[in-house]
């Protein structure tokens, strides 16, 4: 972190990772990466219509983050949302069918992919506009504030986002209020198709901290540890200082932006992203565990079934699951007021 | 029963709910140490604290978002704008964000904000400070727009929006603050989606609201000297609009005339006139006439904007015409 030194001994108490938490973290990341291979499948089948933006590749960022996490932390992020819902413990049953546009889905079949909110988790959605949850997040670490609490707002979004004018004036207000909002730009190099190279003036993207005097810091995206190691330096901060955190986690989309756009070609090599895919975030993991003789190939498959079956349970689940009634059309546009 | 200016009404709402409810904060440029732009928060720093009356840096966009987020985990605030004119930034938050919010969440996120502020034009202002966003902002399902015509219906209606459960626009004027009205010192409301017979006649309706209710009574006024009784429906709320208020005046006049001050292309006067052409069509003894303003950026010079603007010779006109009285 450029900032400020980490007291060590914090940062183990809240970021050392126990074998049972990595266990848990990998079964979320596998569910996670299963859960999208599925969604790509739906996508293909017109299960799932409109915008759908997987999260393969990415899962490291999403659960190092979240799984630090108190209950009462608040998760706001962008439309890339699926694998951060999971991983903050909406079910995959809600979720596929909010995808499938179906009244048990999270959002009541109002929302779809990239608007997926659970207010018993505190994930306060997915978000469609590039940039624009980021004031949101500000406000509800203003919230937290106000009310004297030491919970913490973590704000995902993509590394396209530091180059929107919300971006700056969110920022700007946390750092000069001092709120305890966690920004976490997962950084995966491309803004649909252009690269980070072609849209920022400056690459080191964290660095665009010290316009708000905001401690900061880059992390590896693509190790779920490291990650968590750095969140819990953020996270202290932000619980006992109150201060806001921008941290950019270097991580890489191994699918297109969308169902709808290419994996790779014109503005980006085959050879790169067989390059990244070398260091999937669920491999790094599992190279940690087996070298702690905590997992093998066994016990990997015997995660992988349970969360295929998982997974499936939710395609089926979405599938029975009814169309919402045309009378929900009207509904939900305003509420009756009570106060 | 005491007369105060449309600020001072402002400044009682406000108050009045900040003392009621402390989730209810005030945010935006200039409105603590400053005292507000137009002085509408005066004294409100020294009552309720920086954490409760927030300056803001001059940052629409990011302080419109601010006040959607923490209005999404409880928070009840009050956002204003030095201006309308520069609300155009906050856009994207006051549409994608605070009226959508309820909807796309399927119902578990309401917001309760009120975004408030002067609208339209003042004088020699020219085209960037001028325009009136009624049309723009009564557009969007999932917000509800009110725009008051006197301190009476200014503090009601503030109150009223302070405490409504969803998203809710006030459009007020810099040229209304020093307007005064009869305000009573005891507690009261005006409900949302109420319109209000300013003027009770029987031989032509104006449908107006807002900085104009007062142009229609000066119509009014003018033409009862020559025995024309005109009745001023003032809808206070422009969505969700009293339709039903508009519909039995015009069965009761058979005329109908529309003021408004924005621009005439997809204006609120175009709705209003389809709410009469819907279900009063046989009621009505001549089309309906809209009086707006020209269809020009406004002008700096100050016989051009004069020209621009909705006034007393162009409405008495209007009347004229559904009544077949000119020439």
């Amino acid at each position: 972190m450029a900032k400020k030194k980490p007291d060590p001994k914090t940062e183990l108490a809240l970021g050392d990772t126990d074998a049972a938490t990595r266990r848990t973290i990998l079964r979320s990341m596998l569910l996670q990466r299963r859960f999208e291979e599925r969604c790509a499948e739906a996508y293909a089948l017109g299960r799932i219509g409109g915008f759908c933006h997987l999260y393969i590749g990415q899962e490291a960022t999403g659960t190092g983050v979240i799984s630090m996490l108190r209950p009462d932390d608040y998760v706001i992020t962008t439309y890339r949302d699926h694998g951060q819902a999971i991983a903050r413990g909406i079910s995959p049953r809600a979720v596929m069918a909010e995808l499938f546009g179906r009244s048990d889905g999270c959002a009541r079949g109002k929302g779809g992919s990239m608007h997926l909110f659970d207010r018993n988790t505190n994930f306060l959605g997915g978000h469609g506009i590039v940039g624009g949850h980021v004031p949101l997040a500000t406000g509800v670490g203003f919230a937290i504030k106000y009310r004297g609490g030491d919970q913490v707002c973590v704000c995902f979004m993509g590394e396209s986002v530091v180059n929107t004018g919300a971006f700056h004036e969110a920022l700007n207000m946390a750092g000069l209020w001092k709120l305890p909002v966690i920004y976490v730009i997962e950084n995966n190099r491309y803004g649909m198709g252009t690269s980070l190279e072609r849209a920022s003036a400056i690459h080191d993207i964290y660095q665009r901290g010290a316009a708000y005097d905001m401690p900061r810091g880059v992390l590896d995206g693509q190790d779920v540890l490291a990650v968590r190691t750095g969140m819990a330096e953020a996270l202290h901060r932000a619980r006992t200082e109150s201060m806001p955190t921008l941290l950019e986690i270097r991580t890489y989309r191994f699918m297109g932006h969308s169902m709808s756009d290419a994996v790779s070609g014109t503005y980006r090599t085959k050879a790169e992203l067989d390059e990244y895919m070398q260091r999937d975030p669920i491999t790094v993991l599992k190279l940690h565990m087996e070298a702690a003789g905590e997992i093998d190939d066994a016990g990997m498959a015997t995660i992988d079934d349970e969360v295929k079956l998982e997974v499936q349970d939710a395609w089926d689940f979405a599938e029975a699951s009814p169309e919402p009634a045309l009378e929900s059309l009207y509904e939900d546009v305003l509420v009756e007021t009570t106060t | 029963m005491p007369v105060i200016t449309y600020r001072d009404a402002l400044n009682a709402a406000l108050r009045e709910e900040m003392q009621r409810d402390d989730r209810v904060f005030l945010m935006g440029e200039e409105v603590a140490v400053y005292q507000g732009a137009y002085k509408v928060s005066k004294g409100l720093l020294q009552e309720f604290g920086e954490m409760r009356v927030v300056d803001t840096p001059i940052t629409e966009l990011g302080f419109a978002g601010v006040g959607v987020g923490a209005a999404m985990v409880g928070l009840r605030p009050v956002i204003e704008f030095m201006t309308w004119n520069f609300a155009l930034l906050a856009l994207d938050q006051v549409v994608n964000a605070a009226a959508k919010m309820l909807y796309m969440s399927g119902g578990q996120y309401h917001i309760p904000i009120v975004f408030r502020g002067p609208n339209g034009a003042a004088l020699q202002l020219s085209a960037q400070h001028s325009q009136a966003w009624d049309s723009w902002l009564a557009h969007i399902p999932g917000l509800k727009v009110v725009s008051p015509g006197t301190p009476y219906d200014a503090k009601g209606l503030l109150k009223s929006a302070i405490r409504d459960d969803n998203p809710v626009i006030m459009l007020e004027g810099e040229m209304m603050y020093n307007w005064k009205g009869e305000v009573p010192d005891e507690e009261y409301v005006v409900p949302i989606g109420k319109a209000d017979i300013k003027r009770e006649g029987d031989h032509c309706t104006i449908v107006t609201y807002g900085k104009l209710v007062t142009l229609g009574l000066q119509v009014a006024d003018t033409l009862a000297k020559e025995g024309i009784r005109v009745e001023v429906v003032d809808l206070r709320t422009i969505r969700p609009l009293d339709v039903e208020a508009v519909q039995a005046s015009v069965r009761k006049t058979n005329r109908c005339v529309v003021l408004e001050e924005g621009w005439e292309f997809c204006g609120v006067g175009a709705q209003v006139v389809d709410y009469v052409q819907r279900d009063c069509f046989d009621d009505l003894d001549a089309p309906v006439v809209r009086v707006h303003q020209a269809d020009v950026p406004m002008p700096y010079a100050k016989n051009l904007e004069k020209h621009a603007k909705p006034d007393l010779p162009k409405t008495i006109a209007a009347v004229k015409k559904v009544m077949y009285l000119e020439g």
